[in-house]
């Protein structure tokens, strides 16, 4: 008896919201193969996971590595541009005045996108973000700090009639 | 907007009220292929609409595990899967075709036994050499608790046949619902009652 549920069950619990990670950290594009390269790999290991684990921080300590594996191929498939576009609006994003938050959060700087991430979209306390990330409890809090003032400050501009920044 | 209603923005799941169902689903599609072809999809089960209720058809790489009636509890059943066969379970309804094609040819009246494999893994002992003998009860007949005794070389085992008919796992491709009372009566039926009556029904009418 493992008392572990099956995973199914981790699939509808989680998927969700490791989609909105994946969307975060790697982008509407290539969200998808992180989703599905996290779950695979998942399920490859979950019999060995103990049943006591935090399966959501588990997870996102995947997804965190296959984000990771998935930028570095993009880069080395990117072509070398002269002056890089501030940022890329992929056609799998919604578009429109309603655009979501977490394509938004996708636009911060990498230390900020991952410390706002992984406690606010993934709900994992601090401790749990900074050793998924490599670094301490305290970084990973003025980081997501950092990033939500910025966020806030996307929002005051952004979302102005007829698209004026202010 | 401010702080707050940033991180409240970021908790809850505005955006995937709209198009995250359908693409979660053809996520989880692609993950259920893709753990197929690596073979680390130790159970796929799904589901099937029948005469008898929704039946819930599981199978491991070896065979059709389990079928199970709604009053079982589907739900249950899949958490008792994942802990006596494996977690690794998915809803992959791919695996399943040739089981869930040949149920309902045999509703429809057409089939009268099924050519499946099937994973005998959650019986053992007594229980196995008896639902291992029931498909030796040709469509269309019964026989009595007594005589599957026999038949299972123990036949003063009456009421152990009775008990391995009810947690049969397999039921309707291992035909326990043509097992009956010697006083002529239906017997009892982990489907209930009235499936065992509208199996029996659609047998005789065929």
């Amino acid at each position: 008896m493992t008392g572990k549920p099956t995973f199914e069950t981790i699939v509808s619990t989680h998927g969700s919201r490791v989609l909105r990670v994946c969307r975060a950290v790697v982008g509407g594009v290539d969200a998808d193969d992180a989703w599905a390269d996290t779950f695979l790999a998942a399920m490859r290991a979950y019999p060995d996971l103990p049943a006591d684990a935090n399966i959501e921080a588990w997870l996102v300590t995947i997804a965190h590595r296959k984000a990771i594996d998935i930028t570095r191929r993009a880069a080395r498939r990117a072509v070398p541009m002269a002056s890089p576009p501030e940022r890329i609006i992929d056609a799998a994003e919604p578009t429109g005045a309603r655009a979501d938050i977490v394509d938004a959060v996708r636009a911060l700087p990498p230390k900020q996108l991952q410390a706002v991430a992984y406690h606010y979209l993934a709900d994992l306390p601090y401790a749990d973000v900074a050793a998924i990330v490599g670094s301490s409890p305290a970084a990973v809090r003025r980081a997501a700090a950092d990033g939500i003032a910025a966020l806030r400050r996307a929002s005051s501009t952004d979302i102005r009639p007829n698209g004026d920044p202010q | 907007m401010n702080d707050h209603d940033i991180i409240r923005a970021l908790s809850t799941d505005a955006h995937d009220a709209n198009d995250a169902p359908r693409r979660l689903l053809a996520l989880h599609d692609r993950l259920a292929a893709a753990a197929e072809s690596e073979g680390i999809l130790d159970v796929a089960y799904r589901t099937i609409d029948s005469p008898v209720g929704p039946l819930l058809l599981a199978a491991t790489t070896a065979g059709l595990v389990r079928v199970a009636f709604a009053v079982e509890g589907h739900d249950e059943v899949l958490r008792a899967l994942g802990e006596r066969v494996s977690t690794r379970l998915l809803h992959a309804p791919g695996r399943l075709d040739p089981a869930a094609r040949q149920l309902d040819e045999y509703f429809t009246g057409g089939r009268t036994q099924f050519e499946i494999a099937l994973d005998w893994r959650l019986s053992k002992g007594f229980r196995l050499a008896v639902l291992r003998a029931l498909p030796t009860i040709e469509y269309g007949h019964t026989a009595s608790y007594g005589a599957i005794a026999t038949l299972a070389e123990n036949p003063k085992a009456v009421r152990a046949v009775g008990s391995a008919c009810a947690a049969n796992p397999i039921p309707i491709v291992v035909p326990c619902h043509r097992v009956v009372r010697s006083d002529g009566g239906m017997g009892g039926y982990l489907g209930g009652a009235e499936a065992k009556r509208t199996l029996l029904e659609l047998e005789a009418a065929a």
